[in-house]
């Protein structure tokens, strides 16, 4: 497992541009945000590019969708820093910033540990979960798989 | 084992006992610390602990005390804490956590979470109601009436051991505040009746137990949210007005906290 590391990808249709009035709040979130991601047991990466140090300006399914990709160590440390951190709040108030999208906004897959995905690896696998649903190459939080491929059984 | 012997093996008072000291610690627990808390022997302490464990109820840990490393350091010490497997008992047979998990998946997919918040709110502030003293809150008599699992929502953390010994009658922080005393004990009696089982952090409470704990892993936003809202109704029901509830998850806790607000930043 060790040799092995967690990537997730995910989108999130905004209901304003993020400049809008109406995204402060949600905008002003990103960096704290980002920092506890930067500093959470069992990071290792996330896409960000250049003096943003973020990733919003990378847009490759259309001005209103950003994207966040980031890899772990494991799925225990990134459901931690997902759910059991101060990005939960944010989770509970996403509606207030972003419109719900009727196909799977999040994906999750194996990386060998080293290997930083990219960002047309990762389309590639949310159109996987999206056409068949999660599977061993491409799954979400609530069918998780090993990197064996095993079925996990919580 | 299954859940009926699981259970049963609390029938015996000693071991109940023993049960619930274990279950109320934010450690783990040692056998003469069991024992002593139980006020029993310690080899009768460590049979009954040995018998939890293997009905499942309790896990043990091999642990050297702390600050002893290296060799010469003796062996490590075993030591007790309260199993994460939850036993549920229904006869007749129910099964309201699929219909529970069904619920939640539905609310998801709508986006219902808004209407969750809404009902949840107004369902906490009833129970908040129904639990305080129902009559001025300012005399400060219900450290002695309202203890912890008198309220109607008296829940499965309402056992004689939890909230019993921080003493229901206290505020959070102790404040000089006669009021705010009385009401921060009727906070913490609710919060114990329902499961929460709270203990102090700074001027505020924190809460060691997650009573949705199954829901909120499989929907965490959904089932927290709710959560949230579930007890920002309690604390309106319960007339706290010198308390508010806000989310800080943290791992193996329940995802609230409330603080004091006088005393909070």
């Amino acid at each position: 497992m060790t040799d092995h590391h967690l990537a997730e990808f995910n989108v999130a249709r905004l209901r304003e541009p993020l400049d809008a009035p109406s995204m402060a709040e949600f905008l002003a979130l990103f960096e704290p945000i980002n920092a506890l991601a930067d500093s959470a047991p069992g990071f290792v990466w996330r896409l960000a590019d250049g003096a943003a140090d973020d990733a919003t300006g990378i847009r490759p399914y259309g001005d209103d969708v950003i994207i966040n990709m980031s890899v772990w160590e494991s799925r225990e440390a990134l459901w931690d820093f997902v759910y059991r951190s101060a990005h939960l709040d944010l989770l509970r108030r996403r509606r207030e910033w972003l419109l719900r999208m009727a196909e799977p906004e999040t994906v999750m897959w194996w990386v060998p540990a080293g290997r930083i995905p990219s960002v047309e690896e990762a389309r590639e696998r949310l159109g996987r979960v999206r056409r068949d649903g999660p599977g061993p190459e491409a799954f979400t939080f609530r069918e998780v798989y090993d990197a064996g491929g095993e079925l996990v059984r919580s | 084992m299954d859940d009926v012997e699981a259970i049963a093996a609390l029938q015996d008072p000693v071991r109940r006992r023993l049960y619930e000291y274990v279950a109320a610690q934010d450690h783990e627990v040692g056998r003469a610390e069991a024992a002593e808390a139980a006020g029993i022997q310690r080899t009768l302490a460590a049979f009954h602990l040995d018998r939890l464990t293997d009905a499942g109820l309790l896990d043990t840990v091999f642990r050297r005390p702390a600050g002893r490393t290296g060799p010469g350091a003796g062996r490590p010490a075993k030591l007790y804490r309260r199993s994460a497997a939850e036993r549920v008992v229904s006869v007749p047979p129910r099964d309201y956590r699929a219909l529970a998990e069904l619920l939640a998946e539905v609310v998801a997919e709508v986006g219902g979470e808004e209407i969750l918040e809404r009902l949840a709110r107004a369902r906490g502030r009833s129970a908040g109601a129904a639990a305080g003293p129902g009559e001025d809150p300012r005399r400060g008599a219900e450290g002695t009436g309202a203890g912890p699992g008198a309220g109607p929502g008296a829940g499965p953390g309402a056992g004689p051991g939890e909230g019993g010994d921080a003493g229901p009658a206290e505020a959070p922080g102790g404040g000089p505040n006669v009021d705010g005393v009385a009401v921060g004990g009727r906070v913490e009696a609710a919060l114990a009746a329902r499961g929460y089982e709270p203990y102090r952090e700074g001027t505020g409470l924190r809460l060691r137990n997650c009573p949705f704990h199954a829901l909120a892993v499989e929907f965490p936003p959904l089932v927290c949210g709710m959560n949230l809202a579930l007890l920002e109704g309690l604390l309106d029901g319960l007339e706290a007005t010198g308390m508010t509830a806000r989310m800080d998850p943290r791992p193996g806790e329940c995802c609230v906290v409330l603080d004091s607000k006088n005393n909070h930043s």
